[in-house]
């Protein structure tokens, strides 16, 4: 940390995604040019964020309270559970609308590599969670890479019950794209999953 | 300015900094190689990076020990075609790990190679797991041969017979025929048909994983102070949940 407020701030400003030193210093530079307006609003809203926002004890999510808006929702379907890697994948899946069940944030995928096990991941909680649920649907909506998957049959195998369907999304061509830009990977993936017309 | 270009099967993936990565590769004629990645996490390279991948590679850098950095393209991906198969997304891993613990940098290895991109076509393409199992455990046989630790399964280590080989020493790696065990049998591994055993078993994928998996553990793994990596322990846990019997390694 170095004496000077200023310096301190674009160094800590560098470290944000998106965020290299030259871009921290012409942010700097522009909230100091702009105290009033967008300095100390901004101060603001980061100290209060900081205090106030939460991760659900249920599910994984941010929110204000120590139970989430959407597991708290007696409209949403508890008996089924949406895997999900990280919040922002949940933030996707709610801001399609397509899905009205309740989510399980893993916070990553397995892996040795980086010491992401079972227990870093919550999966013990999601086993718990799934105990409790006589006839429901775990969905697992991880990445579609090595991890991702690899971690999305664990999660299957720990499941595995009588009563519990366990489902991951599809893989294959997404809307708008074109075979030709397709890599050979997404091609085989959708190749496999095709259905009948 | 040193530089080659040369095909390459992606080993490991490591995040450096908030784009870029650190990319470890198999390539044909240059080993086990690493190099910088830029815009790694970028939505046309991320897919491109996955282990298990082949790629077609340029390295370049200023001075001949440095990480120096890649460009690459994607030739072939094996894994995309076994996303939904737990036991091959395994042995990819497997497959991968193994390398990329257990062979020293930069020293080629054109053969391990080969070998195993033609493994990772099988695997990718078989539709029966007995047989790309067959040939996942002679790749490990073949790797413990090519890193100096062959098994020697050819003759019985004690009578110098050639019939009836069904079991291996564990200490030694050498095979034992039947009528030499005498009373070691229950501390003898099994020696499977698949890799010249006498006697095909039930339970042949189990103990070849097992035979092979011992001495990776006891003679590359043990040497360099490590466990068997992860996902190798896990194509074993997958492997003794199949086949419903347990391994030891």
């Amino acid at each position: 940390m170095t004496d000077n407020p200023l310096e301190s701030l674009i160094k800590r400003l560098s470290r944000l995604p998106g965020l290299g030193p030259r871009s921290a210093r012409r942010a700097a530079l522009h909230l100091l040019k702009n105290k009033e307006t967008t300095m100390l609003p901004l101060a603001e809203e980061l100290d209060h964020v900081a205090r106030t926002i939460k991760t659900c004890v249920e599910c994984g999510n941010l929110d204000l309270t120590d139970k989430c808006r959407i597991c708290y929702d007696s409209r949403r379907d508890a008996t089924r559970i949406c895997v999900v890697e990280d919040v922002a994948d949940l933030w996707a899946m709610e801001r399609a609308g397509i899905f009205s069940g309740v989510y399980h944030v893993l916070g990553g995928t397995l892996s040795a590599l980086d010491g992401r096990g079972p227990k870093e991941l919550g999966i013990e909680r999601l086993v718990a969670r799934a105990a409790n649920i006589e006839e429901g649907e775990v969905i697992l909506a991880t990445s579609a890479t090595v991890d991702g998957q690899t971690t999305a049959h664990y999660i299957g195998e720990r499941l595995e019950r009588d009563g519990m369907a366990i489902t991951r999304l599809a893989h294959g061509v997404p809307v708008g794209g074109e075979l030709n830009y397709l890599d050979d990977g997404t091609l085989t993936q959708a190749m496999k999953a095709r259905r009948p017309l | 300015m040193p530089e080659w270009s040369d095909k390459a099967l992606i080993l490991e993936m490591r995040p450096h900094g908030e784009s870029n990565a650190v990319v470890t590769v198999l390539s044909q004629s240059y080993g086990r190689h690493a190099g910088l990645v830029h815009a790694a996490s970028s939505r046309s390279k991320k897919g491109m990076l996955e282990l298990g991948n082949l790629v077609a590679t340029d390295w370049q850098a200023r001075l001949e020990g440095q990480l120096g950095t890649f460009r690459m393209e994607l030739e072939r991906s094996a894994p995309a075609a076994c996303l939904d198969n737990p036991l091959k997304l395994a042995a990819i891993a497997s497959c991968c790990a193994l390398i990329n613990t257990g062979i020293p940098e930069r020293e080629p290895h054109s053969n391990l190679f080969d070998t195993t991109i033609a493994l990772l076509e099988i695997i990718s393409l078989s539709e029966d797991d007995d047989a790309w199992l067959t040939y996942y455990i002679r790749w490990e046989a073949g790797l413990l041969t090519m890193l100096g630790f062959g098994l020697e399964l050819e003759r019985c280590a004690v009578s110098g017979t050639t019939d009836e080989l069904i079991y291996v020493s564990p200490r030694s790696g050498c095979a034992v025929s039947r009528a030499s065990v005498g009373t070691f049998a229950d501390r003898m591994l099994v020696l499977p048909a698949l890799l010249g055993g006498a006697v095909v078993t039930n339970s042949e994928i189990s103990s070849g994983l097992s035979l092979t998996g011992h001495f990776l553990g006891r003679r590359v793994f043990q040497l360099i102070h490590q466990d068997l990596p992860t996902p190798r322990l896990r194509l074993a846990h997958l492997v003794s949940r199949r086949y419903n019997n347990s391994i030891i390694s």
